[in-house]
């Protein structure tokens, strides 16, 4: 900011410039130095005052054709406006010499193509700042779209690779190898299978709601040999949506949720319900688990990873009300609604 | 002959120590636990030398069950991975072992173990292991406490204050108290900043059950809270509690 601050230097010394070499012309023209120096002084502070209004009333837009013709006849009446009042006062000042006001009938031409020449100049500049501005915000955003996609990326991939649910599910396959080593073989592979899930799939790249399903049975198949008999899991899925596209990693992170919450907040036996139906203008996915309302006062909505799937949510579709949270009667719902638009 | 007992919620895990411990005769399973209740009571009932815990456990955790605990024994930690219970055993646990573990670390926390048994009180480590308690968000909205035979977890929010009361603390709720073995700081740690202030040596209370400050005598007050019990505040007690309600 501090180099951009400092642009006012330029045009300044540029004018100061420019009025010199015309008081120096036109001392050299014949006219004395309170003559030459006034004049130059006069007109060019006026051209100067008549540009940076110029510049400054351009630079904040885009221009188009209906921009280009009014600033091209502002240019045009600025120009005649300019000459007109440099002869004003300056046959006001020197009212006693007539050869001068001569010169300044003959010159007006001359000093009206001037004038324009150096306001069109200006205005181009003023265009020539906004387009560079332009592209700047444009570079801007970019970077910030690719900051919030990283973003996302990373809560995505804190969701998944969860270390508790990887080493807990290693260590029950330790205990299986010695036991059961046919359920600790399939265990193996329904990991490797969930891992590889995890991996593969581009971000945010839609898949049908079948695969996430499939998905979340891998997961869960997994999760029940780790709780045994306390996890019982209901999935129901409406026919007709089943191969609906839905966003990738929007359900597991839920259901794990609604697991871990159930499982951890009461010593019985857990049942999570899965319900996916068709909500016009929605694709909508309840997930409930029970929950004990006499010991966990509040909405567990934080530090479930709730927030990080109504974060991705809203990266997704700009919309806040996508994911709702409801308790009642000792069983948590949350409610996922994705819009039957999207592909 | 060691008495041992095994605490943590998934089978699969308990059976690998089972099976670990197979290869030690001198060290009987007394009791194989699913959670923090059945935990609580088997040691009562027993009064195990050893008990392998895990932390993250329904309804109460491994180390709010510890807690609860007058004189624990001596514990070590099977865990997956938490690194806030890590901190703590850093210093003084027996040993905690990190999901999967192999039977060679296994057999290296039993002879720990035995090295150390009669020269650590379980006592010493568990109080360690609670001063870090706060730090884990989980445990942070809740303190859990025994009234007789029964365990309640109280939401922080219920807590109208808190009073010293020896080597306890006493936990006063609407219409009850509890009792707990606990520091005044550790639980000016546990409670935290935002809701609860320390306005005397012995007093911890909840900001929103406050309802009025009065005047006691020349400069000293008290304040009097939604049920009409009045605190004793200290100078400096007095002066923290004005700046947090702002006045």
């Amino acid at each position: 900011m501090q180099s951009l601050n400092k642009m006012w230097v330029f045009p300044v010394a540029w004018w100061l410039v420019w009025i010199s070499f015309q008081g120096w012309f036109l001392f050299h023209s014949g006219w004395n130095v309170e003559v030459a120096f006034a004049d130059s002084l006069v007109s060019n502070i006026l051209l100067a005052a008549l540009c940076t209004g110029i510049l400054y009333s351009v630079q904040y837009n885009r221009p188009d054709l209906k921009r280009i013709v009014v600033l091209f006849a502002g240019i045009l009446f600025s120009s005649l406006l300019w000459v007109w009042l440099c002869a004003q006062i300056l046959t006001g000042i020197f009212d006693t010499n007539p050869d001068y006001a001569e010169f300044l009938e003959k010159t007006q031409i001359i000093r009206f193509m001037i004038g324009f020449f150096l306001i069109t100049l200006f205005a181009l500049f003023g265009w020539i700042s906004y387009f560079i501005k332009e592209q700047l915000d444009e570079k801007n955003r970019a970077n910030e779209v690719i900051r919030l996609a990283r973003e996302s990326e990373l809560i995505h991939l804190r969701q998944q690779l969860q270390p508790h649910f990887l080493f807990n599910t290693l260590n029950s396959v330790n205990a299986l190898i010695g036991s059961n080593p046919v359920a600790a073989k399939r265990m193996i592979l329904q990991l490797s299978d969930f891992l590889r899930g995890t991996l593969k799939k581009e971000d945010d790249k839609p898949v049908p709601l079948s695969e996430e399903i499939n998905y979340l049975n891998l997961y869960l198949e997994i999760e029940k040999v780790r709780f045994g008999n306390r996890l019982n899991a209901i999935i129901r899925i409406d026919p007709e949506i089943a191969e609906h596209p839905v966003p990738v990693f929007l359900l597991q992170p839920l259901v794990e949720n609604a697991i871990k919450f159930g499982l951890y907040d009461t010593i019985d036996q857990v049942r999570i319900e899965i319900n996916a139906s068709k909500k016009d203008p929605f694709l909508e996915v309840r997930i409930s688990n029970p929950f004990d309302a006499t010991t966990t006062a509040a909405v567990p909505g934080t530090g479930f990873g709730l927030n990080a799937v109504s974060r991705r949510l809203f990266l997704l579709f700009s919309r806040t009300d996508l994911l709702d949270v409801n308790s009642m009667d000792n069983t948590f719902t949350v409610t996922l609604k994705i819009p039957l638009s999207y592909v | 002959m060691f008495k041992v007992i095994i605490i943590d919620d998934e089978p699969l895990a308990r059976m690998v120590i089972l099976d670990y411990l197979s290869e030690f005769p001198d060290m009987q399973v007394v009791a194989e636990c699913a959670n923090g209740f059945e935990g609580l009571k088997a040691i009562g009932q027993h009064s195990p030398d050893l008990i392998f815990l895990d932390i993250q456990m329904p309804k109460i955790s491994g180390l709010e069950m510890l807690e609860l605990i007058d004189e624990p024994p001596a514990v070590i930690f099977t865990t997956a991975f938490d690194e806030y219970a890590l901190k703590a055993f850093e210093s003084n646990a027996v040993d905690y072992l990190l999901k999967p573990f192999s039977k060679e670390r296994f057999n290296k926390a039993i002879s720990r173990w035995k090295e150390q048994k009669g020269t650590t009180k379980g006592d010493d480590i568990s109080r360690t292991l609670i001063a870090a308690m706060p730090s884990q968000p989980e445990h942070a909205n809740r303190v859990v406490v025994k009234s007789g035979h029964n365990i309640r977890i109280i939401p922080l929010d219920q807590i109208l204050y808190v009073e010293a009361y020896d080597d306890y603390i006493k936990i006063h709720i609407k219409d009850d108290c509890f009792l707990k073995k606990q520091t005044m700081q550790q639980t000016e740690a546990l409670l935290g900043d935002k809701k609860f202030v320390r306005v005397h040596r012995s007093f911890i209370v909840n900001l929103g059950e406050i309802t009025r400050i009065e005047p006691m005598s020349k400069e000293s007050y008290i304040a009097v809270m939604r049920d009409e019990t009045k605190i004793p505040l200290s100078k400096p007690g007095y002066a923290k509690l004005k700046s947090m309600l702002g006045i």
